[in-house]
C-alpha cells in the first residue's frame, strides 16, 4: 500500500512537472488529464471520495475538454493532431516552393 | 546514427555541453541564465539552430526503432515530441535535398516556429520576473510550513471543529453523509454563493463571445458552415462507446446527487458527472440530437428555477446573519431518501445549476454561441 502510494503521488508530480514543460499544448492537457486521474485515485486513497467523484469528472473530464475546446478555438489543433507550429513546419516540408 | 548525433540526444544533465554543429546549453538553469544575460535572441538563435539542424538532417528512425527510452529527457523540447516523427521522418532524397535552403529557414518565417516578441523593454524586467516568482515560490512555502501538520492528532483546530461535525452532524441535519451536510446545511450560505459564482462565470463567458456576434448574416453563415465542418463525422468508435457509457453516466450522476445525503457525493459531484454526459452525448451525436432535449431555452429554465428555489430556501441567511432558522420540515428516518429535510432538494438544485454550466461552457467555447 505504502509503494502504491508513493508510486502514485511520483506520477502526480512527473505529470506537473511535464505540463509546464512540454511545448506541445495538445500534449500539456492530455498530461493535465491524467494527472487529474491519478489525483482522484489518491483521494480515494485519503478517503475522501467525494472529492475523487469531482476531481475524477472535473479535473479529468469537463476541464480538459474545455481546454480541447479552447485549444480548436484559438488554432492550436490542426486536423493531423500535431500542434501547429509542427503542422506548418511539416507543411512547408511537403510544399517546399512557397 | 552518428557519434555527435548521440551525444546531442542524451546531454549529461546539469551541465552544458557543446555538441552537435552549434552550442547547445543543456540544463534548464543554465538556459535561464542565458536567458537573463541575453535576452530572447539567444534563445530565438539555439531554436532556430535545432529547428534547421532538424529540417536538415530528418534522423528520427532511431527513436522508432528502439532508442525510445531516451525520449523523456527531451519532453520540454516541442520540436522533439513524438508527434512529429511520422511526418518529419520524410529523409527521402527530394525532401532531404531542398530543405536546407527552403524558405523556412529563413527569418520571415521565423514567427512560424518562435512567435518571439520583446516584451521585455528594459534589462531588469527579466530579472525582476525571476525575483518575484522565487518570492512568491518561497511565501508560499513558507506559508505551508506553518500549517498544521497534516492528520496530525494533537492539531487543535482540527480535532475540534471536525469531532464537532462528527458528534452533530446527524442530530442537527439528519444527513448520513456528513460532507454533504456540512455543505449544504452548516456551509448552505457560502454554497448559495458557489452556485452564483457558476451561474455569472457561464453568463461572462456569453457576454465575451457574443461581442463577436455582431458580424454581418454572410460571415456568420460562413463560420456556422466552418463549425460544420468540426462536427463530428458519425465516428464509429466514439459513437459506440457513447451509446453503452452515456446512460451508466447519466445514471451514476442522478445517483449521486438523488443520494448525496446518504453516500459519497452530492449536488455538485453529481451536476458535474451529468454535465459530462451531456458532453460525451453532444460530441458523439452532434447538436441536432441533442437539441431534441437540451437547448438553451432548458438551459435558461433549469438554471433559473434552481437558483431561485435555492435562493428561497437559503436566502433569508441574508437576514438572519447567515444563521439557521427552523425549516419545520422533520429529519425523517436517517438512512432513507427523503430525509434529511432540505438536503435533497438542495443536492438536486445544485446539481441541475452544475450541469447545466458545465454544458453550456462546453457548448460556446465549442460554437460562439448557445
Amino acid at each position: 500500500m505504502e509503494a502504491l502510494n508513493v508510486i502514485l503521488l511520483l506520477f502526480v508530480i512527473v505529470c506537473g512537472a511535464a505540463v509546464s514543460l512540454t511545448k506541445n499544448l495538445l500534449s500539456s492537457v492530455v498530461i493535465f488529464t491524467a494527472q487529474g486521474l491519478v489525483l482522484s485515485v489518491i483521494w480515494i486513497l485519503l478517503r475522501s471520495p467525494d472529492l475523487a467523484i469531482t476531481e475524477a469528472s472535473v479535473g479529468a473530464g469537463v476541464s480538459s475538454i474545455l481546454m480541447f475546446a479552447a485549444l480548436k478555438k484559438i488554432d492550436a489543433i490542426d486536423k493531423k493532431g500535431g500542434s501547429r507550429d509542427e503542422n506548418a513546419k511539416e507543411k512547408s516540408a511537403e510544399n517546399p516552393g512557397e | 546514427m552518428s557519434e555527435t548525433e548521440h551525444a546531442k540526444r542524451s546531454p549529461a544533465s546539469g551541465s552544458s555541453t557543446e555538441t552537435g554543429s552549434g552550442k547547445k546549453r543543456s540544463s534548464a538553469f543554465s538556459r535561464l541564465m542565458d536567458w537573463l544575460e541575453n535576452g530572447d535572441e539567444a534563445l530565438e538563435q539555439e531554436m532556430e539552430a535545432t529547428l534547421s539542424e532538424e529540417d536538415a538532417a530528418p534522423d528520427h528512425s532511431s527513436a522508432v526503432s528502439g532508442e525510445g527510452d531516451e525520449r523523456p529527457e527531451h519532453a520540454g523540447k516541442g520540436a522533439e515530441t513524438p508527434y512529429n516523427i511520422p511526418y518529419s521522418n520524410v529523409n527521402t532524397p527530394k525532401y532531404g535535398k531542398i530543405i536546407p535552403n527552403s524558405p523556412i529557414n529563413k527569418p520571415d518565417n521565423a514567427d512560424n516556429r518562435t512567435r518571439s516578441v520583446d516584451f521585455y523593454g528594459k534589462w531588469w524586467y527579466r530579472w525582476a520576473s525571476v525575483i518575484i516568482c522565487l518570492l512568491v515560490i518561497g511565501l508560499l512555502m513558507a506559508v505551508v510550513t506553518m500549517m498544521p501538520q497534516f492528520g496530525g492528532a494533537d492539531t487543535l483546530v482540527d480535532s475540534e471543529v471536525s469531532a464537532y461535525y462528527v458528534e452533530h452532524t446527524l442530530k442537527d441535519t439528519g444527513a448520513v453523509n456528513i460532507v454533504t451536510g456540512i455543505i449544504l446545511d452548516y456551509r448552505g450560505f457560502d454554497t448559495l454563493g458557489e452556485s452564483h459564482v457558476l451561474f455569472i462565470a457561464v453568463c461572462a463567458v456569453l457576454l465575451m463571445l457574443s461581442i463577436k456576434g455582431e458580424k454581418n448574416e454572410k460571415e456568420r453563415l460562413h463560420s456556422a458552415a466552418m463549425e460544420q465542418l468540426f462536427e463530428p463525422k458519425n465516428d464509429v468508435i466514439l459513437q459506440s462507446a457513447a451509446r453503452i457509457l452515456t446512460p451508466i453516466v447519466f445514471v451514476f450522476g442522478l445517483y449521486i446527487v438523488f443520494n448525496g445525503h446518504l453516500s459519497p457525493g452530492g449536488g455538485f459531484s453529481g451536476g458535474a458527472v451529468l454535465g459530462a454526459g451531456l458532453i460525451l452525448y453532444q460530441n458523439a451525436f452532434g447538436y441536432e440530437k441533442i437539441e431534441r432535449f437540451f437547448t438553451h431555452r432548458t438551459f435558461r429554465a433549469v438554471s433559473v428555477v434552481c437558483l431561485l428555489s435555492y435562493s428561497l430556501m437559503k436566502g433569508y441567511h441574508f437576514f438572519t446573519g447567515a444563521n439557521h432558522l427552523e425549516n419545520g420540515i422533520s429529519a425523517g428516518q436517517p438512512g432513507s431518501i427523503f430525509s434529511a429535510g432540505l438536503l435533497l432538494p438542495l443536492n438536486i438544485v445544485v446539481g441541475g445549476v452544475v450541469a447545466c454550466t458545465m454544458y453550456a461552457l462546453y457548448t460556446m467555447f465549442r460554437r460562439g454561441e448557445f
